[in-house]
């Protein structure tokens, strides 16, 4: 099947989402995935960030789709054309989307945990506006111990529904995640029931923001202070394929190992995750590869900036900018902006 | 012309014998002895009936569109969770003649080929629900329900489920899973419920008016259906009329009848309370655009607005609004415009079940910032960022909540932005007990 994305035509298979074949391009065309978790089943299509405009639906119906549709759960058709960074009106819906899902947000970046390696704060960086217009009062909640390992702050959380869906499909017993309704809705006190279980930790790990963070890992670094290092273990319960995070010899944290799009590749037990903090436990493998852009690779293994490969020259004739500092010095020349829609 | 209603306040028409003696279940006679399920389907297509529910989408096309692979049962879901602040006509036809909903799910779930149906009814309605289910019995009693209905061979089982008082599961995806037993999230579509929707399998939901007015149908044909009407619109609609009208109530109308007619008529709401005046109008339920007196009455092009689909949304959303649900809620001078769209944003955010961050976070921040206006607190750029966020919302939300929550707020500025202006400039009067902003030259009554 044949499917274009900003001006770059390739061959997927049927059945493939418009964010996969996006991700298959490159990073740069890859629309934003708030709620989209491709490891867990079901996810995706609520948090509205990687809206596309389809400018053509197919080969046999070329007619362009009325609205904006989610590029993680719309398939391609063979003969689509979709417009994701070069078109205004995407971007500018994508704006909207930064400004909703900061509304009520905290924005305590600094003393959160999860700052550094958050995707919110890469999608107000990459697609946000620095000034807010909101004067309201925010909604809050207070902060809640889920167990023993899992610290809950409902301010921070964006409802995508990874940790529900990571609950369900990891978990036993779990009966419910959200309670309430609309700004008011909860992650509820329900998914307390999945703590006695042996992989409920990865609610951590799939949990784009710092709204479920590792208690065991609280307050003791910022990321970008601390290394990743691939390593594994024995363990019967799990792959035990871990990342290990170091403060100097200090093994502060381990998380399951994550791919180019922040999620994780083989989820992993509680016991390697809060039990097994030293180094004897493992056996080491080296640095981690950090694909996805990020402040943790900052003065760190830059080197191991995994750089797009395939049509990115080719898409980059036409792409637009976003404000960051990233190395582009493997891009021809910018042509102008193409005459996307404009309302 | 009346055809929901016709025996509606004959004394005991709750009781299936009572029912019957006005000529009830002889749809059902007629469908299923003398009749093919596509037959019945061509006379709803014929009738040019759409759906009652809001969306105005034709019942028989919808119908048509429903999967049939071998061997997978197919299920027809009665929408009856009305809960559109002003619409209140299900509830009227539930409550008064149970029956006339029960012969129509007959009739449409034979139509379909679903051997078992489901009535999804409002929460708080659990009177309604025991009616229901105390006609359901008679049904079943009578055998015009259960197996081999009539002898004619055709089984239906047919169940009334209580919602548990949420607006969203009127929406049919979301009113599916809460079928189902889950939280009444809106599902992403596609897949529709057509082809995936109860327990992933194909489904028609439907509203309660749509249902009810296929036994009709049946008896009289789709061509003498389509005679009622003008154009598109055909047959007679329920219209909930409240407001500031002399006679509030539940009316059946032919469509096609004159917005002044309807509004002013002895035969239907009797005009403006006494004294007072027209100021404005929301005619299909909580969810569509307001229009001001002028515009509700005329078109832009000069022409007298009808009660159809076609008139009412004649213009856009420039000068038009929908016919919806058919609650059409009517306001005299007396009221806040403000006031008014503060009590549809509240709502709004009251309902939005939270799943997708445009309609979550931004009916509230809707709510938020005209509470603000309405209590004197409002900024000059407020008016523009309400315009803006209802945008930023309007088409990128999984269901259409977000439209429905969009909607009013940008009518109320493009008609009244003075009155908004109004409070932010002078909140001093605007936050008065009582105080409604006049235009210059406009006075109290009549
Ligand atoms: C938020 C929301 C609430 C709705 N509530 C109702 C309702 O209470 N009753 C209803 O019949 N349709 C309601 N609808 C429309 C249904 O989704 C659906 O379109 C309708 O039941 C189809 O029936 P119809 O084709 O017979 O109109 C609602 C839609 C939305 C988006
Ligand atoms: S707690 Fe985290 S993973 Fe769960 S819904 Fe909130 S943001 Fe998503
Ligand atoms: S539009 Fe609103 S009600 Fe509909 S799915 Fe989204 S959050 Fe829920
Ligand atoms: S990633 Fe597609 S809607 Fe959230």
């Amino acid at each position: 099947m044949k499917v274009t994305i900003d001006n770059i035509t390739l061959e997927v298979e049927p059945g493939t989402t418009i964010m996969q074949a996006a991700r298959m391009i490159g990073p740069e065309i890859a629309p934003p995935a708030m709620c989209y978790y491709e490891p867990l089943k079901g996810t995706g299509g609520k948090c509205r960030g990687c809206l596309v405009k389809v400018t053509a639906g197919s080969e046999k119906d070329p007619r362009p789709m009325p609205k904006l549709v989610p590029s993680c759960i719309t398939t391609v058709q063979d003969g689509m054309i979709v417009e994701n960074t070069i078109n205004e009106q995407v971007l500018e819906t994508r704006k909207g989307i930064v400004e909703f899902l900061l509304l009520n947000h905290p924005l305590d970046c600094p003393v959160c945990d999860q700052a550094g390696e958050c995707h919110l704060q890469d999608f107000s960086f990459e697609h946000g506006v620095s000034a807010t217009r909101t004067v309201e009062d925010r909604n809050t909640f207070d902060p809640v111990d889920l167990g023993p390992y899992i610290k809950l702050n409902m301010n921070r959380c964006i409802l995508c529904y990874r940790c529900v869906y990571a609950a369900d499909q990891l978990t036993e017993g779990r009966v419910h995640g959200v309670m309430h309704r609309g700004d008011h809705a909860e992650i509820s006190t329900y998914i307390e029931k999945a703590i006695d279980n042996d992989f409920s930790g990865n609610v951590i790990d799939v949990c784009p923001v710092g709204a479920l963070t590792d208690r065991t890992y609280r307050f003791k670094s910022r990321v970008w202070f601390s290394k990743p290092e691939d390593a594994h273990c024995d363990c019967d319960k799990c792959s035990g394929n871990v990342t290990l995070w170091y403060r100097g010899d200090e093994v502060i944290r381990v998380t399951g190992r994550k791919n180019e799009w922040g999620e994780v590749k083989e989820f992993i037990c509680n016991t390697c995750r809060f039990e097994r903090k030293k180094t004897s436990d493992w056996v080491i493998e080296g640095p981690t590869k950090i694909a996805r852009h990020s402040v943790i690779s900052a003065n760190k293994y830059g080197a191991n900036l995994i750089q797009p490969s395939f049509p990115i020259k080719q898409a980059a004739l036409e792409y637009k900018l976003i404000d960051d500092d990233r190395d582009r010095s493997f891009l021809p020349a910018r042509k102008s902006l193409p005459s996307s829609e404009k309302k | 012309m009346k055809i929901l209603t016709e025996h509606i306040e004959v004394p005991g028409i709750e009781t299936i014998d009572v029912f019957r003696k006005h000529g009830g279940y002889q749809a059902v006679e007629k469908a299923l002895k003398k009749m093919t399920p596509d037959e019945v389907t061509e006379e709803v297509k014929k009738s040019g009936l759409r759906g009652r529910g809001g969306a105005g989408f034709p019942v028989g096309m919808k119908w048509s569109f429903l999967a049939k692979p071998e061997g997978v049962p197919r299920y027809l879901v009665c929408n009856a969770d009305e809960s559109e602040p002003g619409t209140f006509k299900d509830h009227y036809l539930m409550w008064k003649s149970p029956h006339t909903l029960i012969e129509g799910m007959i009739v449409s779930s034979f139509a379909l080929g679903a051997n078992t149906s489901y009535i999804y009814v409002r929460g708080e309605l659990m009177y309604v629900i025991h009616i229901l289910e105390k006609a359901i019995q008679e049904a079943y009693d009578k055998g015009l329900l259960g197996k081999n209905i009539l002898g004619s061979g055709y089984d239906l089982d047919l169940y009334v489920q209580s919602g548990g008082g949420a607006y969203i599961c009127g929406e049919e995806t979301a009113l599916l899973e809460s079928l189902e037993g889950k939280r009444g999230n809106p599902r992403n579509k596609p897949p529709f419920p057509a082809v995936k929707g109860l327990w992933q399998c194909p489904t028609v939901v439907n509203n309660v008016e749509s249902i009810a007015a296929t036994s009709w149908i049946v008896n009289n044909g789709g061509d003498a259906y389509a005679q009622i009407g003008v154009g598109r619109s055909t047959g007679t609609k329920l219209i909930s009329a409240s407001g500031h009208i002399r006679k509030p109530g539940v009316y059946e109308i032919p469509l096609g009848i004159t917005v002044e007619d309807f509004i002013y008529s002895d035969e239907w709401c009797g005009g403006i309370r006494d004294g007072h005046k027209l100021k404005a109008v929301v005619a299909g339920g909580s969810s569509v655009p307001i229009l001001p007196a002028e515009m509700i009455l005329t078109t832009a092009t000069g022409e007298k607005r009808l009660m159809t689909y076609e008139s009412l949304s004649d213009g856009g959303f420039a000068t038009g609004t929908m016919l919806g649900s058919g609650g059409f809620i009517v306001m005299d001078e007396t009221t806040c415009i403000v006031h008014n769209t503060l009590t549809f944003a509240r709502f709004y955010h009251h309902e939005s079940c939270g799943q997708c961050s445009p309609c979550r976070e931004g009916t509230g921040w809707m709510d938020k910032v005209i509470k603000r206006i309405e209590l004197g607190q409002g900024r000059k750029e407020d008016i523009d960022l309400l315009v803006d966020v209802a945008k930023k919302i309007e088409g990128n939300t999984i269901c259409p909540l977000g439209d429905a929550a969009a909607w009013p707020v940008s009518a109320a500025i493009r008609h009244f932005r003075d009155e908004f202006e109004w409070h932010i400039e002078h909140p001093e009067l605007a936050t008065q007990p009582g105080a409604v902003y006049m235009r210059p030259g406009a006075s109290w009554s009549n």
